[in-house]
């Protein structure tokens, strides 16, 4: 992959020199690079009947290295992680599955890169047998361009890995529509994007995530085009269920740094919505009363 | 898979699009071995048809015979 070069100054880049970067857990996210919160006991992220717990799924591609991807996923505190399933490639440095071990997080094979149906599906079946595992995070996409999903290609997948035994984790638009029809072809939970992968535009479209929200009973993921924490607490106050976060976190200057904003937002988010933010309103409204004001 | 081996003691197979020679009566288990890619969060296809984890061991390569050895890969 390619990496952009940080800037020189900033957030990011205050207080710390260019250099190298760190490897393996002691240095995960370099000096200041936080632990990851204490995630609500009472409030854990449930699937398909079973606790998840953290309401922050990670995503793995895109880290320059394993010893950065494994210190992102510690930060993350993530207990539910996306792997893919490619062609063996000898020499290959490490295992995305060891990283998982280690961390202990539960692996969610995806079907990244299909295009049709039938792919998508026979590629579910591969990684059903790779990770003994039938949850899935099915993802049928419509050209390497936009990456959009594919919707008749999708829910005719969805279809068919239902009927099969798999838990469907289904990647879609923000379509309450297409959201509905695959709640009702009896997916696990339904990933809505907040943009293109891999965008970091965000939630381009926080009214369709709401009537998702609203619309779907089961669990809603917001998955795809977060760019950074606030994107990530804004899903969680649209009253999603949890946040599926990849190439934010991956190809942050500082993965693991990031991955540790990104619990904090999911965390923040969650709780504000449960919490009920106040109504807009046009005019400001006083806080403080003015009865007994001072007559100086 | 299972089929007739060819003459010579060896079959001709493709393993992820790349032919190979191997000694008949090779199995998928042995083919993981000259990998070297461990068996852990590993599927075998031949001849697009997924061969199950318990079968590997007894599922003989034929001349001709088509492997997708797929392996976990970072990926969102």
């Amino acid at each position: 992959m390619t990496t952009t070069a940080p800037p020189s100054s900033g957030p990011a880049g205050a207080g710390r020199s260019a250099g190298p970067v760190r490897s393996g857990h002691a240095a995960a996210g370099g000096e200041g690079a936080a632990e990851p919160p204490v995630w609500p006991s009472d409030d854990p992220f449930v699937v398909a009947g079973e606790v998840v717990g953290p309401r922050l799924v990670l995503g793995t591609g895109g880290a320059p290295n394993m010893a950065e991807l494994e210190s992102a996923v510690v930060a993350s505190g993530a207990t539910l992680v996306t792997v893919a399933l490619r062609r063996v490639a000898p020499g290959q440095g490490g295992s995305v599955i060891d990283v998982c071990d280690r961390a202990g997080a539960r692996v969610l094979p995806n079907t990244a890169g299909c295009y049709t149906a039938r792919d998508a599906v026979r590629t579910a079946q591969a990684a059903r047998e790779a990770f003994e595992t039938n949850w899935v995070k099915l993802e049928v996409i419509a050209d390497d361009t936009t990456l959009l999903p594919d919707p008749v290609e999708t829910l005719e997948a969805a279809a068919r890995l239902v009927a099969d035994g798999f838990f469907v984790f289904a990647y879609t638009n923000d379509d309450p529509v297409v959201a509905q029809r695959l709640a009702a072809a009896g997916c696990a939970a339904v990933m809505p994007l907040g943009a293109p992968i891999g965008s970091g535009l965000g939630v381009r479209n926080p009214h369709n995530i709401s009537l998702i929200r609203e619309l779907v009973e089961g669990p809603v993921v917001l998955d795809a085009g977060i760019g950074t924490a606030s994107d990530a607490a804004l899903a969680m106050e649209l009253g999603c269920d949890a946040v599926l976060v990849a190439s934010a976190v991956t190809r942050a200057r500082r993965p693991a740094a990031m991955a540790a904003a990104m619990a904090h937002a999911v965390i923040a988010g969650r709780l504000a919505y449960r919490a009920g933010r106040i109504p807009k309103r046009y005019r400001a409204l006083a806080s403080t009363t003015s009865e007994g004001m001072p007559q100086l | 898979m299972t089929g007739p081996v060819c003459e010579g003691g060896t079959v001709t197979v493709r393993v992820n699009g790349d032919v190979q020679q191997l000694p008949a009566g090779c199995s998928v288990t042995d083919v993981l071995g000259r990998l070297g890619c461990g068996t852990r969060g590993v599927a075998v296809a031949v001849n697009s048809v997924l061969v199950r984890r318990a079968d590997w061991p007894v599922s003989m390569l034929s001349d001709g015979d088509q492997l997708e050895v797929l392996q976990a890969a970072p990926g969102g």
